[in-house]
């Protein structure tokens, strides 16, 4: 049971890297090599105010998110859609993209060292026990999961419900029918690509609290990401959710008892598993 | 017409010579300074390193600058950025040498860099004072790499203070000889975790939880639940930075009710004891100062003053000493004589910030801090191979 | 052997015997920069003959090169040098077999993640064993200095030269630039596209892995977060693609010039490395899209409707 609960909260943390990727990944169909980086310069905010006027984390993703979502707005329209343009094939976007992203990510590294410098932040918020059914959990990452919980609800319903929500599922499936049913295709692909965006940085203010973090650490994140999404399938809110609880809750179960020491390797190997008998992922609809 | 412009160029090409021998006068000493500003190092380089470099220039030159046979030379760092990858470092050390002609390059930052770039140094006649390398192999790297000189000591030592203070607070029956163990699966923590095996065995602890994580991990509550329910006296952890923050907060969570706690790596940090508090007294970690010696004080008071940030309670006032020694020995042979310079530290004793410093026959500082504890707030050292300051050392009580 | 092959022959030789004779230079610093164009000369072309004709990209480069590395580390101490380096092979083939085998039937990107998780996923197997088995950090210390590194590595080039060229000319060669150009019709006409695809894979497989054997007694020492950093494969892929990838000399026309950029970076910009690295990249992405091959031949192209 505690190892069942600690592996959920660390699936939310998880959920929390991973979703702003599969929105840009899925939906956008953008291979975002930077997302991490949002991360980190989430996270960073969250430090700084926390520092500078003991700012509730909380209270900063309403800040950061739609600082984020302009950002990743700007970066879509200006850097990526001439890719997307450009593109003869989804491939070829792929490439491209890859490309484009692992280089922003850079240049994103660089911009943090120059503002931030390469020094940890760390800080200590809610890092109280809380107890629920007999054991004890940190408070901080019981608050990301609950935070985590209602970002991903938030957007199940927004893309299940609302009409541009399912305009964007469109968009995710197949592009070309959704030009002919007359679907702004790059104006949705951009909204998808800023609100990753805005998730990711938000997920970054919100593990903070927990983690120690510094201007080169992104990278880390959004390999973490990449692997939840392509296990959840790409372009599936429930499937990304599934495998960031499924991968929380086999590390902890690993972790606490086989070895801790085989944890990384046991995800890596679930991932290799699922890629091998399920390619398309959890959820995922084969393409082909 | 012609005639007067072309006296006038002498005359202005006369005064640029004066000008130019008076400044080769003052020519600086060009040092390179080559570690991680981006990469996975890059936070611990940012702390312990970087600044220091910024620190010496600063100080050196505000002097006046090195006496080099009784003419004053400022120092030019030239910097590179490793990019925490060893390729690079042998490629910033290269041209260092062979295309920035440097007088003397400060050694890398981290056990392994400093091991990548030693044929380079050694190859150069560049005598290397490492200042962030732990190694045993101190004897081998030696007869290999003859000025190569260590200064933050080995596993050996650093783990067997640990292991002394068991003993003292165990013989005083003051902690029972349940020991939960665990080390970041990482060259460091396997290195540190194989030496304390055998060591607490042979003192007779029962080793109740012994465990490692991988690099990176995001969740350290499972291994701190498991040492937890293993019900130790005493929790050892071999751990890098992020995760000796990690440890710490869910030891704090968890209440550990332990009576000595230790991480290691990081723990020295300032940003350690800003963000626990009062939850960080009575933690123990690697390494340690004489922090309440003078010495120290001032040279924390200067470092915060010139780079905006304090100094780690461990290796900058080594790195800070490793830089010290060159600029001591440089003077004392009063040339840039890499091979006298290199003889020079060899055979002599250098007074540094952190207290004398002299090498033994394996080109090793034998006298180096190996634990320290937070108490009132700063990390004292409280323990160490032979140093000068050491206060006693105080159980953990609780996490409130 | 037409004519033309064989001024491509000679050509070949003179640049390579050319290239044998920089330690001759005398200067350590170009060595140093020979080496690194060396290496990453035979990543990239090796990475190229795979991903040119599949279209897969591939991310296993560290992966293998690791292993590699790790080969030389600890047989270091049991055998002859020499010895290792087919040793090497054998297992950086083997392993690109088994991932071939496994994965080759994925469509693209998911190829491309499970290549970044295999890096990682051995790596952490690695590290675990060493921890299991209390080994630490391994240290290569042999006499092989820059130069003997420099002339193996150019060894090699040759030798993945010359891989290509017979495969380009080989039946396999063949099977390939159909299922390059359609892999429906290469499976119509009979080819095994799957086993046709793993047996290339195995190229960059084995050599990443002996240039990893190679470099071990470059870094002394050797540890899985040095040996397996994942940042290797990316810039194999830069390279070849900077390049172009449909020549086979196309990757060292991206390797020369990108190791120099980034050399010229490097060296002037200590503080701003990764950012100006960064914009470099993504001037190379957004105005060079087919590589420095498709800009040469567009040259040519615009140079012969000039009226040569």
């Amino acid at each position: 049971m505690d190892i069942l609960i600690t592996g959920l909260l660390l699936g939310g943390t998880y959920a929390l890297i991973a979703m702003g990727l599969n929105l840009q990944y899925g939906m956008a169909r953008i291979m975002n090599l930077a997302n991490g980086e949002m991360l980190v310069a989430g996270g960073f905010a969250a430090f700084w105010l926390y520092n500078a006027g003991q700012v509730s984390p909380l209270l900063t993703v309403f800040l950061v998110a739609p600082l984020a979502f302009a950002l990743n707005w700007l970066i879509y329209r200006v850097m990526l859609l001439p890719l997307v343009r450009r593109a003869k094939s989804r491939g070829q976007l792929e490439v491209d993209s890859i490309l484009a992203t692992f280089g922003l990510s850079f240049v994103a590294v660089g911009l943090m060292l120059m503002a931030f410098g390469g020094d940890y932040f760390s800080y200590s918020y809610l890092a109280r026990p809380v107890s629920f059914l007999g054991d004890t959990y940190a408070l901080n990452r019981m608050v990301a999961f609950l935070a985590a919980v209602v970002i991903c609800g938030a957007l199940y319903l927004w893309l299940e419900r609302s009409r541009a929500g399912m305009s964007i599922r469109a968009i995710a499936v197949a592009p070309e029918s959704a030009r002919l049913v007359g679907i702004d295709v790059p104006r949705l692909a951009a909204i998808a690509f800023a609100l990753g965006g805005a998730v990711t940085a938000a997920g970054g203010a919100l593990i903070s609290s927990f983690l120690t973090l510094d201007a080169s650490t992104g990278v880390v994140f959004t390999l973490k990401a990449l692997i939840i999404v392509i296990m959840g399938g790409v372009g599936d809110v429930r499937g990304t959710i599934v495998a960031a609880l499924l991968l929380g809750v086999m590390e902890t179960f690993v972790a606490a008892l086989i070895d801790p020491g085989l944890t990384l390797a046991a995800a890596y190997l679930l991932f290799i598993l699922i890629l091998l008998f399920r390619p398309q992922g959890l959820f995922g609809q084969r393409t082909t | 017409m012609r005639r007067r412009t072309l006296a006038k160029g002498m005359l202005a090409a006369a005064a640029l010579g004066l000008s130019l021998a008076s400044a080769q006068a003052a020519e600086p000493l060009k040092i390179g300074a080559v570690g991680p500003k981006t990469g996975p190092l890059a936070g611990g380089a940012a702390v312990t390193f970087w600044p220091n470099v910024k620190l010496w220039a600063h100080d050196v030159n505000a002097r006046g600058g090195i006496n080099v046979g009784g003419e004053m030379r400022p120092v030019e760092i030239i910097e590179y950025d490793d990019q925490t990858n060893p390729g690079e470092t042998i490629k910033a050390v290269q041209r260092l040498a062979t295309q920035d002609g440097a007088d003397f390059i400060l050694a890398p930052y981290g056990t392994g860099f400093n091991i990548a770039a030693a044929p380079l140094f050694d190859r150069f006649g560049y005598p290397m004072v490492t200042h962030t390398a732990i190694t045993d192999q101190t004897e081998e790297l030696a007869a290999k790499f003859p000025d190569m000189f260590f200064t933050l000591g080995g596993a050996q030592g650093l783990v067997g203070s640990v292991v002394d203070i068991l003993n003292e607070l165990r013989d005083a029956g003051r902690i029972g000889n349940k020991v939960a163990m665990v080390n970041v699966a990482d060259a460091f923590g396997i290195e540190m975790a194989e030496v304390a095996r055998p060591l607490l065995k042979e003192a007779g602890y029962e080793l109740v939880y012994d465990s490692s994580y991988p690099l990176g991990t995001q969740d350290l509550s499972p291994i701190v639940k498991g040492a937890k329910a293993a019900g130790p006296d005493a929790f050892l952890a071999w751990s890098y930075p992020p995760d000796t923050f990690g440890l710490t907060e869910q030891a704090m969570i968890e209440d550990l009710p332990v009576k000595v706690y230790y991480t290691a790596v990081g723990t020295a940090f300032p940003a350690f004891g800003a963000k626990f508090g009062k939850a960080a007294e009575g933690v123990l970690g690697a390494g340690g100062v004489h922090a309440d010696g003078e010495r120290f004080k001032e040279y924390a008071a200067r470092h915060e003053a010139v780079t905006g940030a304090k100094p780690d309670y461990w290796a900058s006032a080594m790195v800070y000493s490793s830089f010290q020694i060159l600029e001591q020995a440089i003077e004392a042979v009063g040339s840039t004589d890499r091979a006298a310079v290199a003889k020079y530290i060899h055979e002599n004793e250098f007074d540094t910030v952190i207290g004398k410093i002299r090498f033994d026959e394996n080109n090793s500082n034998p006298a180096y801090w190996t634990v320290g504890q937070w108490q009132g707030g700063v990390f004292k050292g409280v323990r160490s191979t032979g140093r000068e300051g050491a206060v006693p050392v105080r159980l953990k009580e609780g996490w409130k | 052997m037409t004519g033309q092959e064989l001024r491509a022959l000679i050509l070949s030789t003179l640049a390579l015997a050319a290239a044998a004779a920089l330690p001759a230079l005398g200067s350590s610093y170009w060595l140093t920069m020979g080496v690194t164009i060396a290496m990453y000369t035979v990543l990239a072309t090796s990475w190229a003959l795979f991903s040119g004709p599949t279209h897969y990209i591939s991310l296993a480069t560290a992966a293998f090169f690791g292993v590699g590395t790790y080969t030389t580390a600890i047989g270091i101490e049991l055998l002859p040098y020499w010895t290792l380096l087919p040793i090497a092979a054998a297992l950086g083939a083997v392993m690109a077999a088994l991932v071939g085998f496994a994965t080759l039937r994925l469509s693209g990107v998911y190829f491309v993640i499970f290549t970044l998780g295999l890096a990682e996923f051995v790596r952490q197997i690695i590290t675990w064993v060493q921890n299991l088995t209390g080994q630490k950090g391994l240290y290569v210390l042999t006499d092989l200095t820059e130069k003997h590194i420099y002339w193996q590595l150019l060894g090699l080039a040759a030798l993945v030269y010359l891989a290509g060229w017979l495969i380009a000319r080989s039946r396999l060669g063949f099977a390939l630039r159909i299922i390059g150009d359609d892999e429906e019709v290469a499976r119509h006409v009979g080819i095994d596209t799957a086993l046709a695809k793993i047996v290339l894979f195995m190229v960059p497989g084995a050599v990443a892995a002996v240039a990893g054997a190679m470099l071990a007694p470059r870094y002394i020492y050797i540890e899985p977060s040095l040996a397996f950093t994942p940042m290797l494969s990316f810039q194999v892929v830069i390279m070849a693609l900077l390049g172009g990838t449909g020549r086979l000399w196309g990757a060292v026309v991206g390797v020369i010039p990108f190791t120099l950029l980034w050399e010229a970076i490097s060296a002037s910009f200590p503080n701003q490395t990764t950012l100006l690295l960064g914009v470099a990249f993504l001037v190379i992405v957004y105005l060079l899209p087919r590589g420095f091959v498709g800009l040469l031949e567009d040259a040519r192209r615009r140079l012969g409707g000039g009226g040569w």
